[in-house]
């Protein structure tokens, strides 16, 4: 219990050193996303969404059920191609290039902005085959010693290596929740993405792995640029140093975290904050 | 205040009395309903018990034969016959081979039975009053052949008597283990009295003997020789077309699931095709057989009779089950993995190859195997298609004549001899069973054996 205390406390104490308003402010812009709207066949789930998104920090995306966050996350990365009747409109540009023009390829997109699920899962294939698919798909590793060096160096950044060094060829299906969400971060990270996406990526998890992957996600901000969509208040002000409130298909507001939740603007946000629209 | 509890406390009994009266009927149904599914699981199993003992009982005695131990005297009266040619020299092969052919004509011209007879007589008791016809009754008809196959593998046996094993007729096996009435009278037996008298004179002293029947794995069909008849022309023909069969339907089964499946666009064509496929899983086999009958023999000319076109009409016959099995698996896939492949960058093809295919392969495999079981043991097609004719050879390739095994179940059911082949179609009966049980007893083994590893 003390260890777990400890580790809590901790993840609190490195979120507040990391709370840096201005620090985020700074930021280049990243992502762009204007007048972003989705159609799951006639019904219309996301109306006009336009946010800026900055570089190495974390942008979380808050909002009750069904209000359209994770369907905005998805098509960051295009994921809603893979949806029957789903269609996409307005522009979303990564460093200024288009991410919905034909010329693209989504596979590449997909190798610069990650995705972490909701539910961890890791391939039914060993840990160490789990984190070389996405450097062996995209031909990322010349040589095997290369390829382990690759899987070491991203099992390590996701903070899962020494748990796992002397069963790297046992089933990654067979680790913990929490071990699992690890290997999947660490599986998207091995394939070097600018931006990583991360829908709810411990709503299946006990407070102790979240507790890890909220420090984790601390950690990678320093590299990575991260969307995180929760459903937990708490995590959002914890993690991210931006947020943005959904509300039934619409951004309703978007700023720096700390004057999100102590000063909404919007009266739907206070509301939501304050545990009126739930 | 203690009202309103007293209220509340008897609407809750009043609540449980309800449903306890309502917990009765309840019960009753569900035990009616568990007591009429073990009475019809024991009522199926009762009849595949009964299909079994029936079969098995009728089958066994099939695989014994009689065998009549004769001392054959390779008599130089009988057999006048020039020594074999000596190749000479400065003589070209084709002179010699037509001198060696030459030969085994006259060789094939002799009195073989009468060798055969003679050597029943000798066996026979003395004083046995018995004609030759009724003499080479006893034997199999193709004991002529036997004899004389040993003598061209070993032309020195002329002037010699060695101990062979020959079998004994169909009718007199019937005789000996009492298939025909024993006491019908002599105008309705297939044997002479004296042939039966000598046949139980030959059981007593020993001549004729029980032995494991190899005859029936080792020869081909015979109507001549019923005794000798075997199953290898029909095992090897429904070899090739198992093979047929796995060669061609595995791949464009799981092809065609795949592509209908993972990349087909969602349209009314893919619908109608979708609908056209299940429909197919329901046509009845014997219309596969007149389609093959149409297309492959009248159109493309492919040789009737043969195992090429019933491996191409089961393999049409097996197509649609393997498309929806493999369908259905592809579809069971959690959503969870598609996506992770695809979060990943992988492409369409990739996450096919490299993770759903590789999970669904168990029951692909299954399902594939379970496919050309039902297709092995499917006989109406191969009736149209001319595999009931009669055919005494065993098929080396894909394109000589042939039949199958339930083809040669069906050909022996409808024997003249029934009295004969009974048992033996029961016994070929259970040799295709057996071929089923160990075919669905390797998908069962490697479908346990890949899901543990998986």
């Amino acid at each position: 219990m003390d260890m777990l205390a400890g580790k809590v406390k901790m993840t609190q104490q490195s979120v507040n050193t990391a709370m840096n308003p201005a620090d985020a402010l700074e930021r280049p812009i990243r992502l762009t996303a204007r007048d972003v709207t989705v159609h799951y066949g006639a019904k219309q789930a996301l109306h006009g969404i336009s946010i800026d998104i900055p570089d190495r920090a974390v942008t979380s995306f808050i909002g009750p059920s069904g209000c359209g966050k994770s369907t905005f996350l998805r098509c960051i990365n295009r994921m809603n191609d893979t949806i029957e009747g789903a269609r996409v409109g307005g522009t979303i540009k990564l460093d200024g290039e288009d991410i919905y023009d034909p010329s693209l390829d989504v596979v590449e997109l997909r190798a610069r902005i990650g995705m972490v699920f909701q539910k961890p899962n890791p391939f039914p294939k060993s840990i160490y085959e789990n984190v070389a698919y996405g450097p062996k798909i995209h031909g990322l590793a010349r040589s095997k010693t290369d390829m382990d060096e690759i899987v070491v160096s991203s099992l390590r950044k996701a903070g899962l290596f020494e748990e796992v060094k002397d069963r790297l060829n046992e089933p990654g299906t067979g680790l913990s929740g929490g071990q699992q969400q690890r290997l999947c971060i660490a599986r998207a990270i091995a394939v070097g993405p600018e931006v990583i996406l991360m829908d709810e990526p411990c709503s299946a998890l006990d407070p102790i792995a979240t507790a890890i992957i909220e420090e984790l996600i601390d950690e990678l901000r320093e590299n990575y640029t991260i969307v995180i969509v929760t459903h937990s208040m708490q995590q959002a002000a914890r993690v991210s140093q931006r947020t943005a409130f959904f509300h039934l298909g619409n951004l309703i507001e978007e700023g720096v975290t700390e004057d999100i939740f102590t000063n909404p603007v919007n009266k739907q946000t206070q509301d939501y904050i304050m545990g009126r629209i739930g | 205040m203690t009202d309103m509890l007293s209220t509340g406390q008897q609407a809750s009994i009043d609540r449980t009395r309800l449903i306890r009266a309502g917990l009765r009927k309840r019960h009753l149904s569900e035990n009616i309903f568990k007591g009429l599914g073990l009475a019809a699981i024991i009522l199926a199993l009762g009849f595949v018990a009964l299909l079994f003992v029936d079969i098995v009982r009728k089958g066994v005695p099939a695989f014994t034969q009689s065998n009549l131990h004769l001392a054959i005297t390779y008599d130089p009266a009988i057999l006048k016959i020039d020594p074999p040619p000596v190749r000479a020299a400065g003589q070209s092969d084709a002179d010699f081979q037509a001198a060696n052919l030459k030969w085994q004509r006259d060789l094939a011209m002799l009195n073989w039975n009468k060798v055969i007879e003679a050597s029943l007589r000798a066996a026979a008791p003395a004083g046995l009053e018995i004609d030759a016809k009724a003499l080479l009754s006893i034997a199999e008809t193709d004991a002529r052949h036997v004899v004389r196959e040993m003598f061209v593998a070993n032309p020195s046996l002329l002037g010699q008597t060695v101990e062979v094993e020959l079998l004994a007729s169909a009718n007199a096996v019937n005789w000996i283990r009492g298939n025909i009435d024993r006491s019908l009278g002599d105008a309705q037996q297939q044997l002479s009295a004296s042939a039966r008298t000598l046949i139980d004179e030959f059981v007593a002293n020993g001549t004729i003997t029980n032995g494991f029947a190899w005859s029936i794995f080792t020869n081909v069909d015979s109507r001549s020789a019923p005794a000798s008849a075997g199953l290898l022309g029909a095992f090897v023909g429904t070899l090739w077309m198992m093979l047929i069969v796995i060669v061609l339907a595995v791949p464009i089964g799981v092809a065609s699931a795949i592509y209908l499946e993972e990349f087909a666009p969602k349209s009314r064509i893919t619908d109608f095709i979708e609908v056209n496929i299940n429909n197919l899983a329901a046509v009845p086999s014997i219309v596969f057989g007149l389609l093959g009958a149409a297309a492959f023999i009248n159109y493309m000319h492919l040789p009737i009779s043969a195992p090429i076109v019933g491996g191409l009409v089961l393999t049409l016959m097996t197509l649609p089950t393997i498309i929806i099995a493999t369908r259905g698996a592809l579809l069971g896939v959690s959503p969870a993995l598609r996506q992770a492949a695809l979060g990943m960058g992988a492409s369409k093809t990739q996450m096919v190859f490299h993770h759903v295919l590789p999970v669904t392969f168990p029951s692909i495999l299954t399902a594939t195997i379970l496919g050309v079981a039902h297709a092995l043991g499917e006989t109406a097609p191969l009736l149209l298609i001319g595999m009931k004719a009669f055919v005494a050879a065993v098929p080396a390739t894909p394109l000589d004549q042939a039949t199958a095994l339930p083809v040669q179940i069906y050909l022996w059911q409808g024997n003249e001899n029934r009295n004969f082949f009974e048992p033996r179609t029961a016994a070929a009966i259970m040799v295709l069973l057996l071929v089923m049980i160990c075919l669905n007893g390797v998908a069962i083994y490697l479908r346990s054996r890949l899901e543990k590893r998986a």
